[in-house]
């Protein structure tokens, strides 16, 4: 499914991925394990095409995706479903517009809008709430359900965007730990119910090795090992964590440029 | 990040330092004032100084309350009322358009332009698009209500309706720049998650910044017109309709008993006008 | 696409409702904007028919290039002093009406909240408290209902020409506007701190100083900065009745029809605003 071809993602004077090859079956299911700054969110950004790479390439299925761009790239996004490790939904919207956010890759602007207004989909999202456990939330107020909850809403975002690939990006980091099974079981019964492909970063490696039948070390940008959780010896794991990186990459993100400069001041209330 | 109790310890000396240099600046910068203007407190609030505000007092009482003046009042106070309504829906559907071609990440830097490749003519097209609107806006907001007011009433005519496309056009300058402010503030998160389902740019504004900053909008707009409806009393002044207009023609001829009554009036659609914006934003936040 | 198995028992959950509100609020905005637009005499073909076009074309045309000869420019410095003049006393006189009004009118300072809560001899106390708290706050919302062009004229009247009238104007009105924001400050402050120092059995005065001025000056002196940008436009414009500053050269220049100078007035007042904008931002940002 994926192929990485010599992937490179430099910030300014910053190396954040340092080039390396991958390969990904289609239907496989991996975890990224690895320092905080080893690059593991920047790689998944580069994976779900948010972030075009400095050198090198990724193959999807058999396109190049590093040279898609207007709507064959959306509709190359579209089937890639991302789940981040929190606030990754609209929190004034309603948990039905949230979940049916997944079909605005096929929907027109128009029927876009009209969703806003009433969602004639409601069933749908309706179906996929309940496979993911909380079916009565769908008309809540997003910013109103706790975070273990607003996660498996941005599970049922995926089940409806209904993607080839699924890509997650330490999805449990910031939910109460008694969830983080459930929501880990939950993404692997969605990829293996529809064959599709799965990686996850984890930051917490016994999950990792509990259900994951393939491991990748990344460290410093590149794959420090490729293996079966069996051969993850503790010297492999202490390797990788050896000294956890001082300065982290993933803090260095283009996240930043979407705010303003600071010193923009909000006028006050007369 | 934990600042060392140090470093805060710093910040909380630094941040008294500037006030007190800001009191100390603000103190100095009075005192020239006062001395240059040759303001002279003793001379207002003396004898003299009260006896003539005094007697301009003593000229407004009684409001003239008869019924021709209190209809006329009547109709000045809807057609002020009318230019802020107006006014106030004009300033934001200027806004709106300009707002978006002004906000740099949304035109051509940021998260989503990162993996566009687009040609020169059009990132330069996008960025002449994106300065022209941030002057524009700071045109219609630089150049004060009141010469916009004349300005429109020179173009066509006196009466209400240059009043309150002038307001429109000032407010629309402004409530640019507030509601710029509102999407860059926005959380880039649930933005970027968005864009990674495969949504387009228009579908991304809709599902992702805007429902961010509609609350911010509103109650921007609800702040302005409160303020608009002051502005419409006094672009009557300047042939611009409403109670203003009313207001010049009755200082004009000495009429200090109806001056008073449309005070009065003033008072009541401005006090109005305030009460009637905090309920619609404690309905609407 | 969902895995659709046999139908479920239970349907979604239908939308809430929101009830008649949403309804009732645009009907009512639909009807205001009908009966504005009839009581504007809103006519929007006008601004492009011809008289118009032609008059607008008038404007530009004269207004390009702007007066840039020396002599204006001279005629323009005292102005340009006058309105921050005006600004900065309108601002001080306003700063002191609004500040020891504030507190008055303050409902956790007058007469309720943890300073009045164990107070013997309740409700006819507690009314005669309320009286001057009430009277305050209907001087502080007179004094800014009233636009500040309209005090303006008024002292002009009373006074005569001149930047006093302005001066005064300022004071007054934005006087009332200060006193209503630091009362709304003051209101938010954290009571701990308050409800500590009561404890130690200090004055009501005691109490003020030490328990609520501490939290509540940067918030004043961040929005007095703000007042003062506001001013300084605002003192700009008085001119327009007489009250000094640059406002009264450009209503002499569009009276005139002289538009070149109107224009040169209009970017001296561009780049006041713009200079104390900035050093208000950056005086705020240093304090916050």
């Amino acid at each position: 499914m994926y192929r990485l071809e010599g992937l490179t993602k430099r910030f300014g004077n910053l190396t954040a991925v340092a080039g390396f090859d991958l390969e990904v079956a289609p239907g496989e299911r991996a975890a990224v394990i690895g320092p905080s700054g080893a690059g593991k969110t920047t790689l998944f950004r580069l994976l779900n095409l948010t972030l075009r790479p400095s050198g090198g390439r990724i193959w999807i299925g058999a396109r190049d995706a590093t040279v898609l761009h207007g709507r064959a790239l959306r509709e190359m996004r579209r089937r890639i479903g991302s789940v981040y490790q929190q606030h990754n939904l609209v929190p004034r919207l309603r948990v039905v517009h949230n979940v049916l956010a997944g079909r605005l890759g096929v929907w027109s602007a128009l029927r876009a809008v009209a969703s806003l207004v009433r969602p004639t989909d409601a069933e749908i999202a309706y179906r996929a709430l309940e496979q993911v456990g909380i079916p009565e939330k769908l008309w809540a107020r997003t910013d109103d359900l706790s975070g273990g909850q607003q996660q498996r809403v941005a599970i049922a975002r995926v089940l409806v965007q209904n993607p080839d690939i699924i890509l997650a990006d330490e999805p449990v980091s910031s939910v109460d730990p008694s969830l983080a099974n459930t929501i880990l079981r939950l993404l692997l019964d969605l990829a293996a119910a529809g064959g599709k492909t799965l990686l996850v970063n984890l930051h917490t490696v016994d999950l990792a090795l509990a259900y994951f039948p393939r491991i990748i070390g990344f460290r410093e940008g590149k794959v420090a090992f490729d293996l079966h959780p069996a051969e993850v010896t503790d010297d492999l794991l202490a390797q990788l964590y050896a000294g956890e990186a001082a300065a982290s990459v993933d803090d260095v993100l283009p996240h930043d440029r979407l705010r303003a400069l600071p010193g923009a001041c909000r006028p006050l209330q007369a | 990040m934990a600042e060392p109790l140090a470093a805060q310890g710093w910040r909380e000396r630094d941040r008294a330092l500037w006030g007190w240099g800001i009191a100390g600046g603000a103190i100095l910068l009075t005192a020239w004032s006062y001395l240059a203007t040759g303001f002279s407190a003793r001379a207002l609030l003396g004898a003299e100084g009260r006896g003539q505000m005094a007697a301009y007092v003593a000229k407004l009482f009684p409001p003239d309350l008869s019924r021709p003046v209190l209809w006329d009042t009547l109709v000045g106070a809807l057609e002020t009322f009318a230019i802020s309504f107006l006014g106030t829906v004009l300033a934001v559907g200027i806004a709106l358009p300009l707002v978006f071609f002004s906000s740099r990440n949304l035109m051509y830097s940021g998260v989503l332009f990162e993996l566009e490749r687009e040609r020169r003519p059009a990132r330069l097209a996008r960025q002449g698009g994106y300065l022209a609107a941030k002057a524009i806006l700071n045109i219609l907001r630089t150049v004060p209500h009141i010469v916009w007011a004349l300005i429109l009433v020179f173009a066509v005519g006196i009466g209400p309706y240059p009043g309150m496309l002038a307001l429109g056009i000032h407010t629309g300058g402004i409530l640019g720049r507030l509601f710029g402010e509102a999407l860059e503030d926005v959380d880039p998160r649930p933005i970027e998650a968005l864009q990674a389902t495969g949504a387009s740019r228009f579908q991304i504004l809709l599902y992702g910044i805007f429902p961010q900053v509609l609350p911010q909008f509103v109650a921007y707009t609800l702040y302005r017109w409160e303020v608009n409806i002051r502005e419409a009393t006094i672009l009557g002044f300047v042939g611009a309709g409403g109670l203003g207009q009313r207001l010049h023609i009755a200082i004009s001829l000495f009429l200090e008993h109806k001056l008073f009554t449309y005070i009065l009036a003033i008072y009541c659609i401005v006090t109005a006008v305030d009460f009637l914006s905090a309920q619609l934003r404690r309905r609407l936040l | 696409m969902i895995a659709s198995g046999p139908s479920r028992a239970l349907a979604a959950p239908s939308r809430p409702d929101r009830g008649l509100f949403p309804y009732l609020l645009g009907g009512c905005l639909l009807v205001t904007f009908a009966l504005s637009w009839r009581a504007a005499q809103v006519r929007p073909l006008l601004l492009f028919e011809a008289e118009g076009r032609h008059n607008i074309l008038k404007f530009v045309l004269g207004a390009f290039p702007p007066a840039l000869s020396p002599d204006f420019l001279q005629l323009l410095v005292r102005p340009l002093f006058e309105t921050i003049w005006i600004s900065v006393l309108g601002t001080a006189i306003a700063v002191g009406i609004g500040f020891p009004l504030s507190f008055l009118g303050t409902s956790n300072i007058a007469w309720s909240g943890i300073l009045h809560g164990t107070d013997a001899g309740a409700p006819l106390r507690r009314a005669v408290k309320i009286v001057p708290y009430a009277g305050v706050r209907l001087l502080l919302s007179v004094l800014r209902s009233i636009p500040e062009f309209v005090w303006a004229f008024m002292f002009v009247r009373a006074v005569g020409l001149g930047p006093v009238p302005g001066i005064l104007a300022i004071g007054l009105s934005y006087g009332g506007m200060l006193g209503k924001v630091y009362s709304e400050i003051l209101e938010g402050v954290n009571e701990r701190p308050i409800e500590a120092l009561q404890g130690t059995g200090a004055g009501r005065a005691q109490i003020v100083l030490y328990g609520f001025l501490p939290q509540v000056l940067p918030q004043f002196v961040s929005y007095t900065l703000y007042r003062w940008e506001c001013a300084i436009r605002a003192s700009a414009i008085l001119g327009f009745v007489g009250a000094g500053g640059l406002g009264q050269q450009l209503e002499l220049g569009m009276r005139m029809f002289q538009f070149n100078e109107v224009l040169t007035v209009v970017g001296i007042l561009f780049a006041l605003v713009a200079g104390v904008d900035w050093l208000s931002a950056a005086l705020r940002r240093r304090i916050v």
